[in-house]
């Protein structure tokens, strides 16, 4: 894997402010859907689809491309919004999200948009999905890796710890769970909801590498993905503390902004600091 | 008495095995997934077993075997046996996962219905154990609501064939179709009607009898119990045309308008409730194409409970007696 210049952090970097200003936009024209999460998972969708995953937005199903599933799929429009500035599609049709006839629907749909693997939106399923795919990448001895990202809350559910089990028992080395550590769900805290914590010790108890890193520090995911990705002999999980609604002030550590979008006027104040920050970045500050 | 005029099949064409036989085999269904997983395994190296800690009494022993580069074994955990199936099948794998019926599809319906369905991916459920015939583990174990909640999902198939013999048809034959299905059979030793000469084809029912007076639609084992019905009702001066409606999604509708204007009378025949299974299926497309009075044979709205199998079938109604009754019943309401 190649090592990150200067040059590629800027690029990765203003990518990420491409990414959620996509988010605000799709989010403004759809009038519904998810915030928080799309906004603090931009810097890892772009570490993804920007350095670490091997595809081709022009051979999207290419067989030996890695694959990438996003298992909370309510926090689709940061996917959305990663695969369209990566040029899987044009950025115009992020503002079809969640409208009659679009591809981009509320929650993935695989037959709609093949290039999002599956379909998910009910929690815990994707990593049971991504364990599939892992083990058959090994029966066939191919060499495709699996990503899936996660949600915290969706620890909750029994289906991915039945996934943990079966990934260790299989030895799924090229599988790499990411678990997007905001703290927050529907209700409240997920601490005070149905606490999670000690997070990292219950997947070390099942037999999983277990890293975790700033997840909205792109160069700081990069070098973890990159050593979680090259370990062998078990999966890897990677827990990336993130904070939810990143990037937009007003949003940012409020549970509230979970499932709702920005209105107009705090779009445009989103988009705003966006651009503001944009500028920090060209500017190296 | 009918001639069985605009028949497509008839049933002198089916190769039937002498069921009327005192010493008829019997030979549960689920052995006859046994065998047809296995030379659907052998015909094509990525159909895989996946079973949930159930091997030897979902017939997946032998696939074990024989194919053990293509067996996994994930433990008691449903919902990721098709989850995990998903995922293999995305990657070009023909997953056969297997359980008690009660469990895949009970337990896993949701998992089922996205991954499966909405996703359409090529994953095939095999449901052991469905219907009161499981016997003595009792209503926990029993399922008979397995169809309802398989045939209302979009793009699933739902087979549910008569025996060992058709099972291991069918098995073969979903093997190498694509999309996603399910194969309903049970865990008792039942009659063998059918002969590798009997023809099998998704989504074709087949005409085992003919006969003008009542028609009977029959799935599964009880198929058995339609036909020595019939022989007890053509005594009685009804002849009765016996239908094994083995395809329950997609229906063949054809065939049961068929049957139900030659005849003007249905009786449905299930191990399954009456709500929402087999027979609320022919009475949807009746109700459109060809009214005419109908029975269902099927239990009640009421639970399983643990028994003997033959017994459960005759306590829940679904006996010879009780198709003999409702197809008398049937008779006189449609004069």
């Amino acid at each position: 894997m190649q090592s990150l210049s200067t040059e590629d952090l800027t690029a990765l970097e203003l990518k990420a402010n491409d990414v959620r200003q996509g988010i605000i936009r799709s989010l403004l024209a759809a009038g519904s859907g998810h915030s928080a999460g799309p906004l603090d998972m931009s810097d890892v969708f772009t570490a993804l689809y920007g350095h670490l995953m091997r595809h081709d937005p022009k051979n999207p199903q290419w067989p030996d491309r890695d694959r990438l599933l996003l298992s909370c799929g309510h926090i689709a429009p940061v996917r959305y919004s990663a695969m369209a500035n990566f040029g899987y599609f044009p950025v115009e049709e992020l503002l079809t999200l969640r409208k009659f006839g679009s591809r981009l629907q509320g929650h993935p749909e695989r037959v709609s948009l093949p290039s999002v693997e599956t379909t998910s939106g009910p929690l815990g399923e994707g990593l049971a999905q991504g364990v599939g795919m892992a083990l058959g990448a090994k029966m066939d001895g191919k060499d495709f890796h699996v990503w899936v990202v996660t949600s915290d809350a969706e620890h909750q559910c029994g289906l991915h710890w039945e996934a943990v089990l079966t990934g260790a028992k299989f030895k799924l080395d090229n599988l790499t769970a990411i678990v997007d550590r905001n703290f927050i769900q529907i209700d409240g805290s997920t601490e005070d909801v149905m606490p999670l914590e000690p997070f990292a010790q219950k997947y070390r108890a099942f037999n999983w590498e277990v890293y975790e890193c700033d997840g909205n520090d792109i160069a700081e995911f990069i070098e973890t993905a990159q050593r979680a990705r090259s370990y062998k002999g078990k999966p890897q999980v990677i827990i990336a503390n993130t904070i939810p609604g990143k990037g937009v002030s007003y949003m940012e550590g409020d549970y509230l902004w979970h499932g709702k979008p920005p209105n107009k006027e705090q779009a445009g104040e989103a988009l705003r600091e966006l651009a503001a920050a944009r500028e920090r970045i060209l500017a190296h500050e | 008495m009918s001639s069985g005029t605009g028949v497509r099949e008839g049933a002198t064409a089916m190769n039937l095995a002498d069921y009327r036989r005192a010493d008829v085999k019997m030979v549960p269904t689920r052995n006859g997934f046994g065998e047809g997983v296995i030379e659907a395994g052998s015909r094509n190296h990525d159909v895989l077993g996946i079973c949930a800690d159930l091997s030897e009494s979902t017939r997946f022993e032998g696939f074990k075997k024989a194919h053990p580069e293509q067996y996994v074994e994930i433990g008691v955990s449903e919902q990721m046996l098709v989850a995990m199936a998903g995922g293999l099948a995305a990657v070009g794998k023909v997953p056969w996962i297997a359980s008690y019926a009660m469990f895949n599809p009970g337990r896993s319906w949701e998992q089922v219905r996205t991954i499966m369905a909405l996703n359409e991916t090529n994953v095939k459920i095999a449901g052991a154990h469905a219907g009161v015939s499981v016997g003595p583990d009792g209503a926990t174990h029993q399922a008979i609501e397995d169809i309802a909640i398989m045939r209302v999902i979009p793009h699933m198939t739902v087979v549910v064939p008569c025996d060992s013999v058709q099972t291991k048809k069918a098995t073969l034959a979903l093997s190498e179709m694509w999309g996603p299905v399910y194969l309903r059979f049970g865990r008792d030793k039942s009659a063998v009607i059918t002969t590798d000469e009997t023809p099998f084809e998704i989504g074709k029912a087949q005409t085992f009898r003919e006969g003008g007076d009542v028609a009977i639609l029959a799935c599964g084992i009880l198929v058995y119990n339609a036909l020595i019905a019939a022989d007890r009702l053509a005594k009685d001066g009804i002849e009765c045309r016996v239908v094994n409606n083995h395809t329950v999604k997609p229906m063949d509708e054809a065939a049961v308008a068929d049957a139900a204007r030659t005849c003007g009378a249905v009786v449905t025949v299930e191990e399954h409730q009456k709500a929402a299974g087999m027979g609320s299926r022919v009475a949807e497309i009746l109700a459109q194409q060809c009214p005419v009075p109908i029975e269902f044979i099927g239990v009640d709205d009421r639970f399983g409970q643990s028994g003997d199998p033959a017994e459960l079938i005759e306590y829940y109604g679904m006996g010879v007696d009780s198709i003999v009754a409702a197809a008398k019943k049937v008779h006189q309401r449609k004069a």
